[in-house]
């Protein structure tokens, strides 16, 4: 009997621990095909993080690092530069990545480390039962912003793609979402891509992915992706924010 | 005339670091110990090394336990307020069983501080280096020749133990030049299946992780990395004596207060007073045994220290407070001068008889 | 035997330089030498000073809190460090920038105006080195005829042509009738 459906060789069978509905499922498969197209599991090393996505290292089918809270970049770093050979990846959320990582964001993205930044913003902290995430939108209700995010007392939300297309040092960055059908398949070129990037030596890709936390938004999985659509994209826009390489070429 | 060289204790370390194979520094600067990473920024692109000059300590720690994670040799150095930075990687090496090795050049604390040299981190390192339970190796030089084989046995201990060591020195150890020899020996090889090198697709993958949810499973980890350290304890504790053989006083201090108490301890037998020491070479694991069996025939000791009263904690501790331990102390980034000690052993010496 | 020595004076005029170069002759006639420098922002511009012991046993502690020898090259060098030399010491006093004398009486006290030598021979910065030269001719703590091999140690490759100089100002030191 022909399969037509299968597991990519990057995922492990290990059953994943996230909540019914979270795309954060979406989101590891994709990474997974990327890794299995471009034939590089064997010399794949990824850095999980600290949110929701922390037990990524039983679910990739590679070498995996556990990181400290905000340091895959800094840890990747040190992966990368041990052997350039091979192929790194972070998987972050959005506390991690854009509030306590900030720094080992922005400066890995400018030494152009030849790393691939898998960044998942759900716009809220999942992991420690929903807290106010640094890409919570304004108004949002969390747990420690009751009333709504005011914009006043705790200020706005960080656009990483915005943010970091001002450093010289990135070479790809693009936000995606994984929503609907038509967005998942472009997520999965982005990441790709992002990956590509890497092969080829051409240095820092992030690809951001909106993502849904039904659990902690108080929705329904199909509300959740509903949310995602009226209130993240039009706050976090897709598209690409950066890319070194299509730049230079156009000129 | 004598093959050694004169070199800056800081130097001399980074320089014994490349001998011992350790291709990969990452750092962030602070007084007193640039040294360390300009040296080795001058060094490692000319041997195909890795130096980087981080956004801050945290990142730097961070990436030392990448490259630990592959399995190669790599360091990183600061100074007190950078090494607090540090602590949180530091646990996190304790907690993946990482080899690596960090460099403290201690200065006077705490908050900023000062720059000139302290041994005030001596809590942070034998017990506080982060949360959770761990230790770390954590070696003492005295002298600029101990930089260099220290640092060879830092990272020598490091691997067989697979834990992390600390070079803890000073400003004085960091920047003095005394003459030194670069040979420090050979490198041992130690298994390294466990390090992530990428599957090839025909292993299983590698996990370096110190996250453990269950219970059970988190005391088991414990109580395993306890046993190691148990090992440790029996087999790896270094301390050298001197003028031990009749002493009736017993100095103990390490790095810069030891060679001070030296000098007093030449003063003190002039003048017929039968004073020794034993200097502690690590710190942790700590020399409890001949602490402990000194103390059955000494009438005192002396902790000397830049610090509060740190390591006359230990001594206590050791020798189950069997005879008084007097403390002299200076701080802040001073030194004890050779008549501050020699005043102590004078006053150590007027305590009644042995045992 | 063991000498306590400790160069005193102003950042920039190569006291730390000049320490190294006596430990190198230390090392070269086989003593054990500690180096020790005084670091940190006091060095830009501020006092400087740096500790050198040359001895045939094994140095103790490496910072020389009582020197017997003192080299003095600027005034507050001398007001703070002439009490702490060792009766019988010796205390040698660049005479161009300091017009004190040395107010104790057991010890050796030598003046020699370095600086104004230096800037009359064209060796502007080797003040330093003129000093070394005269109290080695003083001390004997190290044989002259060797200043060669220390100096080649201590001139960075790159300033070889700043070898001559440097020797031109110990000689200038060594030879001084004061």
């Amino acid at each position: 009997m022909a399969t037509v459906f299968s597991k990519p060789e990057a995922l492990t069978d290990a059953p994943l621990h996230y909540c019914p509905g979270c795309t954060h499922g979406i989101i590891h498969r994709l990474v997974a095909e990327a890794i299995d197209e471009l034939g590089v599991r064997g010399r794949t090393i990824g850095v999980a993080s600290v949110g929701c996505s922390v037990f990524t290292y039983n679910y990739f089918n590679c070498d995996m690092v556990q990181a400290a809270h905000g340091r895959a970049p800094a840890v990747a770093t040190g992966v990368k530069r041990s052997d350039p050979n091979n192929i790194v990846f972070t998987y972050q959320g959005d506390g991690d990545l854009a509030a306590i990582g900030t720094a080992e964001t922005v400066h890995s993205a400018a030494r152009g480390e030849n790393i691939t930044v898998i960044f998942v913003n759900n716009a809220i902290y999942g992991m420690t039962g929903g807290q106010m995430a640094p890409t919570t939108l304004p108004g949002q209700v969390t747990q420690t912003s009751p009333y709504g995010r005011d914009v006043n007392t705790v200020g706005y939300p960080v656009k990483v793609c915005e943010m970091l297309s001002k450093v010289d040092g990135a070479t790809y960055l693009e936000r995606v979402a994984v929503n609907n059908v038509k967005n998942v398949r472009a997520a999965k070129a982005a990441i790709k891509k992002a990956f590509q990037n890497q092969i080829e030596g051409k240095g820092f890709s992030l690809i951001e992915v909106l993502s849904t936390c039904p659990t902690n938004w108080g929705m329904t999985p199909d509300k959740a992706l509903g949310w995602l659509e009226e209130n993240m994209i039009p706050y976090y826009p897709l598209g690409v924010y950066k890319d070194k390489y299509a730049e230079s070429e156009v000129k | 005339m004598s093959d050694k060289v004169l070199m800056k204790g800081n130097e001399a370390l980074a320089e014994a670091a490349i001998m011992a194979g350790c291709r990969h520094y990452f750092g962030y600067p602070i007084t007193p110990q640039t040294e360390v990473a300009a040296y080795m920024s001058k060094r490692m692109p000319k041997i195909n090394g890795v130096f980087l000059q981080a956004e801050s300590e945290i990142a730097a720690i961070n990436m030392v336990i990448g490259v630990a994670s592959t399995g190669k040799r790599v360091m990183t150095s600061s100074s007190s307020p950078g090494i607090s930075l540090k602590s949180e990687g530091i646990s996190y090496l304790a907690g993946c069983d990482l080899p690596a090795l960090i460099v403290n050049v201690q200065r006077g604390g705490p908050g900023l501080g000062g720059i000139q040299p302290s041994q005030a981190d001596y809590f942070h390192a034998t017990r506080g280096a982060g949360h959770g339970d761990f230790h770390l190796l954590v070696l003492a030089p005295a002298s600029v020749q101990e930089m260099v084989n220290l640092t060879f046995k830092a990272f020598d201990l490091a691997e067989k133990y697979r834990m992390p060591a600390m070079i803890l020195s000073d400003g004085t150890m960091g920047q003095m030049m005394e003459p030194v020899s670069l040979d420090a020996g050979e490198i041992h090889e130690y298994d390294k299946s466990w390090a992530l090198t990428g599957t090839k697709c025909e292993r299983k993958p590698n996990i370096i992780n110190s996250l453990c949810l269950q219970p059970e499973e988190l005391e088991r980890l414990n109580v395993e990395r306890y046993e190691r350290y148990k090992i440790v304890e029996r087999d790896e504790v270094m301390y050298e004596e001197y003028m031990m053989d009749d002493a009736d006083v017993c100095i103990v201090a390490f790095g810069v207060a030891a060679r001070v108490s030296q000098n007093a301890i030449d003063k003190a037998r002039a003048a017929g007073i039968k004073v020794g020491m034993i200097r502690p070479i690590t710190l942790w694991p700590f020399p409890k045994k001949v602490l402990l069996d000194t103390a059955d025939r000494v009438k005192a000791f002396i902790s000397v220290e830049l610090s509060m009263g740190q390591l006359i904690e230990d001594i206590e501790l050791a020798t189950r407070c069997k005879k008084p331990v007097l403390l002299c102390s200076r701080v802040g980034g001073m030194i004890p001068s050779t008549d501050n000690v020699l005043d102590k052993i004078k006053e150590a010496d007027k305590i009644g008889g042995a045992n | 035997m063991t000498n306590q020595i400790l160069i005193a004076g102003f950042g920039g005029q190569g006291i730390l330089f000049a320490g190294k170069f006596l430990a190198y002759e230390g090392l070269l006639e086989d003593k054990e030498v500690s180096w020790l420098p005084s670091y940190g922002p006091e060095m830009r511009g501020g006092t400087a000073n740096c500790s050198v012991i040359l001895s045939d046993t094994k140095v103790g502690s490496p910072i020389v809190s009582e020197p017997d020898i003192l080299i003095a090259m600027n005034l507050p060098s001398l007001d703070k460090y002439e009490n702490d030399t060792v009766a019988g010491g010796k205390i040698f006093v660049d005479s161009s920038l300091i017009s004190k004398k040395v107010a104790r009486t057991d010890v050796d006290a030598y003046y020699i105006p370095a600086t104004a030598m230096a800037s009359d021979n064209n060796l502007t910065g080797l003040a330093n080195m003129i000093m070394l030269g005269y109290l080695i001719k003083k001390t004997g703590i190290i044989p002259f005829e060797n200043i060669d091999r220390a100096l080649a140690k201590v001139v960075p490759a790159r300033k070889q042509d700043l070898l001559g100089l440097n020797k031109t100002a110990l000689e200038l030191g060594y030879n001084y009738e004061g």
